[in-house]
């Protein structure tokens, strides 16, 4: 499998006040086609390595190379063109624009890529379809329930077809039923291929994946295989 | 484009209230100026229908009776104008004076054609009196008197459109090359005049050189009138070139020069500078308070614009991680900005010509020797209400990019976690 994400020694401190020195030298290869989840306490700097990884925040020192591109110091619009073609995001608040329609949020990257109304507006049905969100298009966010949000943020992440998906706590504002049928609909979308990185603090959803990343104090504490999905003894004392 | 112009209309339809904010400061902007723009107009239009299309720069002289004893006279002596005081006038004051005519009022006659007639005062004038009292001849009305008729001491008469109506029953006879009866001897018509919001007058003209050949004035004239030259530029070199005049009128008619009563004059002149400058003193008070409307919409609009895009930040992060550019987040406000300026501000426009139009219906001129016009025609040249709408649109352009950049440059992940 060829690597898609390639992490060296990177380093990231947030000075907004006294100085925190968040990432401690990251190192990491993430192959296409991986399931992997990256958990780690609350503040240990999870969403930061992701934002990194989406290119919507930058980082201090080290390498990063996205599909053997070398990500580092991009011009805005550069940035931008990359996160449009190779990445999609899904964020724990969902992040639907509120003024526009289930239809047109998915329809929107789309639109940054230049594609006619008509044929972004058929595909964003398409995969609102594929989601279980065909009558729901028409609809406002407010309109919709937790899950269903986030299921027209999938649709919105996949409809460029990007290489990687990102969630940040996909179901963290969710309850546990719809957690779980929002996490499999994660991992059907991983079964047709795609590199998806779940970042969580639950280890329910981290153990669905198959690998896990623990983060700890910024520095990746080890890195484990999952694939029989076997519950972490760490973890279950973490529970505890 | 037309996929951006979509996604503007989308978030113009979808956002009623910021958009409806916007637009309302604008238009409101936009009418209040062209009201203020109107009413001012308005003023200065009456002042200067008051005024009727005489020339400004020209001063009537008569003469008068002495009140004090001078050189031997008594007080009391009545002072006519004669071809003297034509000449020095015209040689002595050759800088200050321009085109300067002696006139003959021949006082009331009879006018009459076949059975008709009227009684109109006649005067016996020069070519350029028609400048001077603002007379004017409508297309196919003939002509004025002219050197020819000076110099040939024709018969010809220039009758008012009045006269015309009550000779000649209207427009239905033709009265140029007619002859009509005035007191006895018979002139022929060549010219009907009018003056401007005076349709009662019935005055008619002739030749001067006419009017001393026949009624045998001699070298007496019953008023001087002369044009100013362009060295007369305010009150105090007008004043100064009376005062000189007067002495001179003075010296020439043996008369005290403290005698105020030997001499008549009417200096319009003096009047306008009062005119132009009370007309200037409302064109700047208006635009003060214009200029003043129109920063109090720009603030308003910036106002908006500012709260709007602070309240967007979200939005543009959103839009950013999904793949738009910085550039395509400014076009999308900056466009924005501009459609909905450009809509109100056009609304604002027509609403604001539409209201001056009305009122200038209603402010209908009105005529006779001693109307008074305090408001005319509030109406706002159009090329100034483009313009202060465009103004507008650019400030209302400027008060969203302003803050767009700032949005923009804030970083996409701060810009998502926008509470
Ligand atoms: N923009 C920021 N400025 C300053 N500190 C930040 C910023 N974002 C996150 N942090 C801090 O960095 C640490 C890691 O944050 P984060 O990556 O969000 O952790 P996690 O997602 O694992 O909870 C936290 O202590 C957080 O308070
Ligand atoms: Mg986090």
């Amino acid at each position: 499998m060829p690597t898609i994400i390639k992490l060296k020694n990177i380093n990231k401190t947030y000075y907004s006040g006294a100085p925190l020195h968040v990432l401690k030298g990251i190192d990491l290869e993430i192959n296409r086609g991986e399931l992997v989840s990256i958990m780690g306490a609350s503040g240990s700097g999870k969403s930061t390595l992701l934002n990194i990884l989406g290119i919507l925040d930058n980082y201090d020192t080290g390498e990063y190379h996205l599909n053997d591109v070398l990500i580092k110091n991009l011009s805005e619009t550069r940035a931008a063109y990359f996160r449009n073609k190779l990445i999609g995001f899904i964020f724990q608040s969902f992040n639907l624009i509120s003024f526009k329609n289930a239809m047109e949020n998915v329809a929107l990257p789309l639109y940054y890529q230049k594609t006619g109304r008509k044929t972004r507006n058929k595909m964003a049905l398409e995969y609102l379809d594929r989601l279980g969100l065909k009558e729901w298009a028409y609809h406002m966010p407010n309109e919709l329930s937790g899950g269903q949000k986030q299921r027209v943020a999938i649709a919105r992440a996949l409809i460029s077809k990007p290489q990687i998906i990102l969630a940040d706590e996909p179901t963290g504002a969710l309850d546990s039923k719809t957690s779980a049928e929002v996490l499999d609909v994660l991992k059907k979308v991983n079964a047709t291929g795609m590199t998806m990185i779940i970042v969580t603090h639950e280890s329910g959803i981290a153990n669905q994946t198959n690998k896990i990343i623990r983060l700890k104090d910024g520095i990746i504490e080890k890195i484990e295989d999952n694939s029989e999905h076997n519950f972490s003894r760490f973890d279950i004392q973490n529970i505890k | 484009m037309i996929s951006l112009l979509y996604e503007i209309w989308n978030t113009i339809r979808q956002n009623k209230m910021r958009t409806f904010l916007t637009g309302f400061a604008v238009a409101w902007g936009i009418f209040m100026l062209i009201v203020l723009l109107g009413s001012g107009n308005g003023l200065k239009h009456g002042f200067a229908a008051n005024w009727g299309d005489r020339m400004v720069n020209v001063v009537q002289i008569w003469g008068g009776r002495t009140n004090i004893p001078y050189a031997g006279f008594q007080s009391g002596r009545w002072i006519s104008l004669d071809d003297n005081d034509l000449q020095f006038t015209s040689k002595e004051f050759a800088d200050e004076v321009t085109a300067a005519m002696g006139n003959i009022n021949l006082g009331s006659k009879n006018i009459s054609y076949g059975t008709e007639y009227l009684s109109s005062g006649l005067r016996g004038v020069e070519p350029d009196i028609m400048q001077v009292e603002g007379l004017k001849i409508a297309q196919g009305d003939g002509r004025f008197i002219n050197d020819l008729d000076i110099r040939e001491k024709r018969k010809v008469i220039v009758i008012s459109q009045r006269a015309r109506e009550i000779l000649f029953k209207g427009k239905d006879e033709e009265a140029i090359g007619k002859n009509v009866n005035v007191a006895g001897t018979m002139y022929t018509v060549v010219g009907i005049y009018y003056v401007e919001d005076r349709q009662d007058i019935t005055n008619s003209f002739i030749p001067l050189s006419t009017a001393k050949m026949v009624y045998g004035r001699g070298v007496n004239l019953s008023s001087l009138s002369f044009t100013l030259s362009d060295k007369i530029t305010d009150e105090k070199t007008n004043t100064d070139f009376m005062n000189r005049y007067k002495k001179r009128f003075a010296e020439e008619h043996q008369i005290s020069p403290e005698d105020d009563n030997a001499i008549w004059y009417w200096n319009r002149f003096g009047n306008y500078v009062q005119l132009t400058s009370v007309s200037g003193f409302i064109n700047i008070a208006v635009w003060i308070i214009g200029i003043f409307t129109l920063l109090s919409g720009i603030v308003g609009v910036s106002n908006i614009m500012l709260i709007t895009v602070r309240e967007r930040t979200r939005e543009f992060g959103i839009r950013k991680a999904l793949g738009a550019s910085p550039v395509s987040i400014l076009k999308l406000v900056v466009l924005e900005s501009i459609i909905i300026t450009t809509i109100f501000g056009y609304l604002g426009l027509i609403c604001g010509v539409g209201i001056t139009e009305f009122a200038a219906q209603f402010f209908e001129p009105s005529s006779g020797r001693d109307s008074f016009n305090a408001f005319l025609n509030p109406t706002v040249d159009i090329g100034v209400a483009i313009q202060a709408t465009a103004l507008l649109i650019i400030a209302g352009t400027l008060a969203g990019l302003f803050p767009a950049l700032k949005a923009v440059k804030i970083k996409t992940i701060e810009a998502i976690n926008d509470k």
